[in-house]
C-alpha cells in the first residue's frame, strides 16, 4: 500500500479504488504530438481537442472538482480531489488544459463570487468546456502588482473597461478572464477590483489578443487588449474595493497555499523512472562527455568542484522537500515558502553550469544536429528565466521570506 | 506514493521518532536556560588578549550536567550500556549544543563513540562503558600539515610504546581520554589512553576559537597495555572508514545549529536597529542576505538528516551523504558567518558583541574534516570510483 493511501478516511479509501478501477481502462492513448508538461504550454488546436476531451472525460467520471458541491457541478466529497490528483499522476494521464482555471479562477469564484455566478461558471470551467485566462500582470504593474492601472469605470449597472494586460498564458483560447482592475485611482490597495469578463465572445470587438514571443523565439503567452469592454456588474467578485484581497485568494492558490487542493493531472510521457544512482545526474554525465584541455571536463579540478556543488544542491533540495514531511521537526511554513525560490535558482545555475562544461558547443541551438544533449542546456538556460522572474520573481520570494519568516519590515 | 520513495531504504521523515524529537526540545530547553549567550559570553569572553587563546574556558558545572543527562552515552550502544539512539537523534541533541555553543567536548566524545562502536572489540566496548561512566573522549589522529586522511598519524606504536606527537586535537584539556590512532608496523591501530599518562604531554595551541581548545599531544615512550588496544588487528581504517559518516554528521549538526543562532540573532538585530529612520531589515540589501542564509541552512539541516539517516538505514550511501551535508553546511557557515557580523555594522567589529564568537567557532568548525572543496573532491571520488 503506498503512503497516501495508508493515511485515508474511508471515503477517500472508497474513492481511491474508484479512482484506480476508471483509470486502468480510460487513460487515452499518447497524442502524435509531443505530450505537454503543463496547460500553459497549451499552443494549437491539436492540443486544444486531445487536452479538452481528456479533461471532459475525467470530469464525467468524477475526478475532478470532486471537493466542489453538487450544486456548483462538484462531486460534494470531502478532500478526495487529492486522492484523484495522486492516482491520476499515478496512471500516469494527460495534462489538463484548464489549469488556470482550476488552480486559480474557481477557487477565487468559490470564495468570492455570488451564488448565480458558482451556479453559471464553475460547471463548465471544471468540465474544460470553457478555459480561463488570469489577468493580472501589466506593462506597468509586474512585481509590483497593486499599481495596476487598468480602469473599470461604472456606468450604471454595468462597467466599462479600458486597459493593457500581459504575460497570460492561453488567453488565445479562452472564455473568460479573471481580472485585476482599477475602480479607483486615489488609493492604490482599496481602489482595486475584482472581476470575471468574457473574452472570446469579444474578441475582434472590444478585446484584442496578441501572442507575445518569448525569449527562446517560442510563443506561450500573450497580452490582451481593452478598448471600451463593457461588462454586467453580475460578474463583479466581491465589494467594489476589495479586489487586493480576492487576488490573495487567487495568488494563495496558485502557490499550492490555498484551502482548496487544485485538480491537477500528468506524468504522460514521462518517463517511468527508478530512482536513478548518482553516477546518473544529468552534469555528471554530459561533463564526462564534453572534452576539456584534451580531457573528460569532469577531470578538470574546477568544473568538478562546480558539477559536485550542483549535484549537492539538488540532493539538498530533495532532501528539504522530505523534511517538509516531518512535525515538530522544523518551522513548515519557513520551509514552504522556500520552494520556488530554490527549485528555480537551482535550474538556472544547473543549465549554467552546463554551457560551461559544453564551452564553445554551448553556443548551438536546440537546431543544431551537432548540440551536445541536443541543444537542451541553451535553451534550459534561457527559459530558467521563466522561473526565476514569473509568479512573484526571486526578489520578491527573498522579500517574502525575509518578512513572513524573519519578521523583518516589508519594502514594499 | 512514487517509485522513487519505495526504491529508498530509508525512512520517509528521516526515522524521527518521539524520542529523537523529544530529545531535541529537552536540548534546546535545556541550553536556553542554562547558557543563555550573555552567560557563554562572560564564560569565554571575558579576556580578549588573543595571547591566551590557549586558555581552556568552560563551565564545568554546566558540563556535569551534560553529562548526568546522559547525553554522551546517546550514541554507545546498548549492549555497551549506553541508550543506542538513532544518528538522527544524535544529530539533534549535537545540533542544539552547536546552537548554544557549548564549550565543552561533547561533539569529540560522541565522535569517539561511533568510532569505539565500530571497532567491535571486547576491548572497545570496555572504553565504552567509559563513557557511559561519565568519562569524555577525543579522538587524536592528524599530523603536523593537519590531514584528515585515516592513515595520516605519525605516532608510533612499538612494543607497546607510544612514540611521536598528534596535532590538531580537540578539546584536549577538558576530556580524560583520548582515542589515538597510531602506527605499528605501519598499520594504523587504534589506543585508549587517559589523558593524564605518564609521558604524555598535552601541549595547547593558541586559537581563535574561543569555545573550543585544541592542542598537540607530544607522547614519549608512553607504555600502553594491550587491553588498552581497540581495534582488531589491520581493522582500524575499516572502523574509521564505517564511522566516517558519523564524524562528519556530528561537526555538520554543530555548524547548523551555530548557523540558526547567527541568522535569528542577526534577524532580530534587522528587525530593531534603525538607520535611515528605518529598521534595517526594511533594506533589500540586509533583508535577502539573510533570506538566503536562511534558505541556506535550511539545505544544510536536511542534508544533514539524511546523512544521519543514511547511517542508520542505508550504511553504503552514508559517506556520500555526509560529504553532501559537510559541503552544504560549511558553504552555509562561510557565507551566513561574514552577514551576520558585517550586517550588524560597526558593533559587530567589536569584542563587545556576540556574534564574534559565533564566527571563530564556525571557522574553527569549518575546517574540522576537511574545507567544503576537500569534501566535494571526496564526493567526486567516491561517485566516480562507484562507476
Amino acid at each position: 500500500m503506498s503512503e497516501n493511501a495508508k493515511r485515508d478516511t474511508p471515503e477517500q479509501q472508497e474513492f481511491r479504488q474508484y479512482c484506480r478501477d476508471w483509470l486502468a481502462s480510460n487513460v487515452p492513448p499518447p497524442p502524435d504530438f509531443k505530450p505537454l508538461r503543463s496547460g500553459a504550454e497549451l499552443a494549437t488546436e491539436e492540443h486544444l481537442t486531445y487536452y479538452s476531451a481528456w479533461q471532459k472525460a475525467a470530469y464525467d467520471a468524477g475526478l475532478v472538482g470532486c471537493d466542489y458541491p453538487v450544486e456548483y457541478g462538484g462531486g460534494g466529497r470531502t478532500r478526495c480531489q487529492s486522492v484523484a490528483n495522486q492516482e491520476m499522476l499515478r496512471a500516469r494521464t494527460p495534462i489538463m488544459p484548464g489549469a488556470i482555471g482550476l488552480g486559480m479562477a474557481a477557487p477565487t469564484i468559490y470564495f468570492h463570487g455570488s451564488e448565480d455566478l458558482k451556479r453559471q461558471l464553475l460547471p463548465k470551467l471544471l468540465s474544460g468546456e470553457e478555459l480561463w485566462c488570469q489577468g493580472f500582470s501589466e506593462p506597468g504593474a509586474g512585481s509590483d502588482l497593486a499599481s495596476v492601472q487598468t480602469f473599470a469605470e461604472r456606468k450604471g449597472d454595468k462597467w466599462v473597461i479600458n486597459g493593457h494586460k500581459v504575460w497570460t498564458s492561453t488567453a488565445q483560447f479562452a472564455t473568460w478572464m479573471i481580472l485585476l482592475a482599477r475602480t479607483e485611482k486615489s488609493d492604490k490597495y482599496n481602489g482595486l477590483t475584482y472581476f470575471v469578463v468574457p473574452i472570446k465572445s469579444e474578441l475582434g470587438k472590444s478585446v484584442t489578443v496578441r501572442p507575445l514571443i518569448k525569449i527562446t523565439g517560442e510563443t506561450g503567452f500573450n497580452e490582451e487588449l481593452f478598448d471600451d469592454l463593457e461588462v454586467d456588474d453580475a460578474y463583479r467578485l466581491d465589494e467594489v474595493g476589495k479586489g487586493w484581497q480576492v487576488a490573495m485568494t487567487t495568488l494563495a492558490h496558485e502557490r499550492g497555499a490555498g484551502p482548496l487542493t487544485a485538480p491537477t493531472s500528468g506524468g504522460q510521457g514521462i518517463e517511468v523512472k527508478r530512482e536513478t544512482g548518482i553516477g546518473e545526474y544529468p552534469l555528471l554525465k554530459l561533463a564526462r562527455k564534453c572534452t576539456r584541455n584534451g580531457k573528460p571536463a569532469i577531470e578538470d579540478p574546477v568544473i568538478s568542484d562546480k558539477v559536485m556543488s550542483m549535484l549537492v544542491r539538488q540532493v539538498g533540495i530533495k532532501q528539504h522537500r522530505r523534511m517538509r514531511s516531518v512535525g515538530g521537526l522544523a518551522d513548515q511554513q519557513r520551509l514552504a515558502l522556500q520552494d520556488k525560490l530554490l527549485a528555480t535558482e537551482y535550474q538556472q545555475d544547473a543549465a549554467a553550469v552546463a554551457l560551461e562544461i559544453e564551452g564553445p558547443a554551448g553556443t548551438l541551438s536546440n537546431f543544431d544536429e551537432q548540440a551536445p544533449d541536443q541543444g537542451k542546456w541553451p535553451l534550459a538556460y534561457l527559459s530558467s528565466f521563466g522561473g526565476t522572474i514569473a509568479a512573484g520573481t526571486s526578489e520578491i520570494q527573498r522579500n517574502i521570506l525575509g518578512e513572513r519568516v524573519l519578521g523583518l519590515d516589508k519594502s514594499k | 506514493m512514487s517509485e522513487s520513495d519505495q526504491a529508498t531504504q530509508q525512512p520517509k521523515d528521516f526515522g524521527f521518532d518521539t524520542d529523537a524529537l523529544a530529545l531535541k526540545d529537552v536540548a534546546e530547553k535545556f541550553f536556553q536556560d542554562n547558557l543563555p549567550t550573555h552567560k557563554l559570553h562572560g564564560l569565554v569572553a571575558e579576556d580578549s588578549d588573543l595571547r591566551n587563546g590557549s586558555a581552556c574556558r568552560w563551565d564545568k558545572d554546566l558540563w556535569q550536567q551534560v553529562v548526568d543527562l546522559g547525553w554522551l552515552m546517546v550514541a554507545v550502544p546498548e549492549r555497551a550500556g549506553g541508550m543506542g539512539m538513532s544518528a538522527v537523534a544524535v544529530a539533534v541533541l549535537a545540533e542544539q549544543a552547536g546552537r548554544a555553543a557549548l564549550p565543552g567536548p561533547l561533539v569529540p566524545t560522541l565522535s569517539a563513540s561511533y568510532i569505539l562502536d565500530a571497532c567491535g572489540t571486547d576491548n572497545a566496548d570496555a572504553a565504552l562503558s567509559l563513557i557511559c561512566e561519565g568519562n569524555a573522549f577525543s579522538y587524536a589522529a592528524s599530523n603536523q600539515s593537519g590531514s584528515w586522511e585515516h592513515d595520516a598519524s605519525e605516532l608510533v606504536l612499538e612494543d607497546n610504546k607510544l612514540t611521536g606527537a598528534l596535532h590538531f586535537v580537540q578539546d584536549a584539556q577538558k576530556v580524560d581520554y583520548f582515542l589515538v590512532n597510531a602506527k605499528r608496523d605501519g598499520e594504523p591501530t587504534l589506543v585508549v589512553v587517559p589523558a593524564n599518562l605518564d609521558g604524555l604531554t598535552v601541549v595547547p595551541n593558541t586559537i581563535i576559537d574561543l569555545t573550543r581548545d585544541q592542542a598537540r599531544l607530544q607522547f614519549d615512550q608512553v607504555a600502553i597495555e594491550d587491553k588498552q588496544i581497540v581495534s582488531a588487528p589491520g581493522q582500524a581504517l575499516n572502523a574509521l572508514q564505517d564511522a566516517t559518516p558519523a564524524l562528519l554528521t556530528l561537526i555538520c549538526s554543530d555548524i547548523c545549529g551555530a548557523a540558526e543562532w547567527q541568522l535569528q540573532t542577526t534577524a532580530e538585530y534587522a528587525r530593531t536597529r534603525k538607520q535611515f529612520d528605518r529598521n534595517l531589515g526594511f533594506f533589500q540589501a540586509v533583508k535577502h542576505p539573510l533570506a538566503d542564509f536562511m534558505v541556506a541552512i535550511d539545505l544544510a539541516r536536511s542534508q544533514l538528516y539524511n546523512a544521519a539517516c543514511s547511517i542508520d538505514y542505508e550504511p553504503e550511501l552514508a559517506e556520500q551523504y555526509a560529504r553532501m551535508a559537510k559541503s552544504a553546511a560549511n558553504d552555509a557557515a562561510s557565507f551566513g558567518s561574514k552577514k551576520s557580523v558585517q550586517l550588524h555594522g560597526g558593533i559587530g567589529f567589536t569584542w563587545e558583541s556576540f556574534v564574534h564568537i559565533y564566527l571563530k567557532r564556525q571557522l574553527h568548525s569549518q575546517t574540522l574534516w576537511g574545507d567544503a572543496a576537500y569534501q566535494r573532491q571526496k564526493l567526486a571520488a567516491l561517485i566516480l570510483q562507484g562507476n
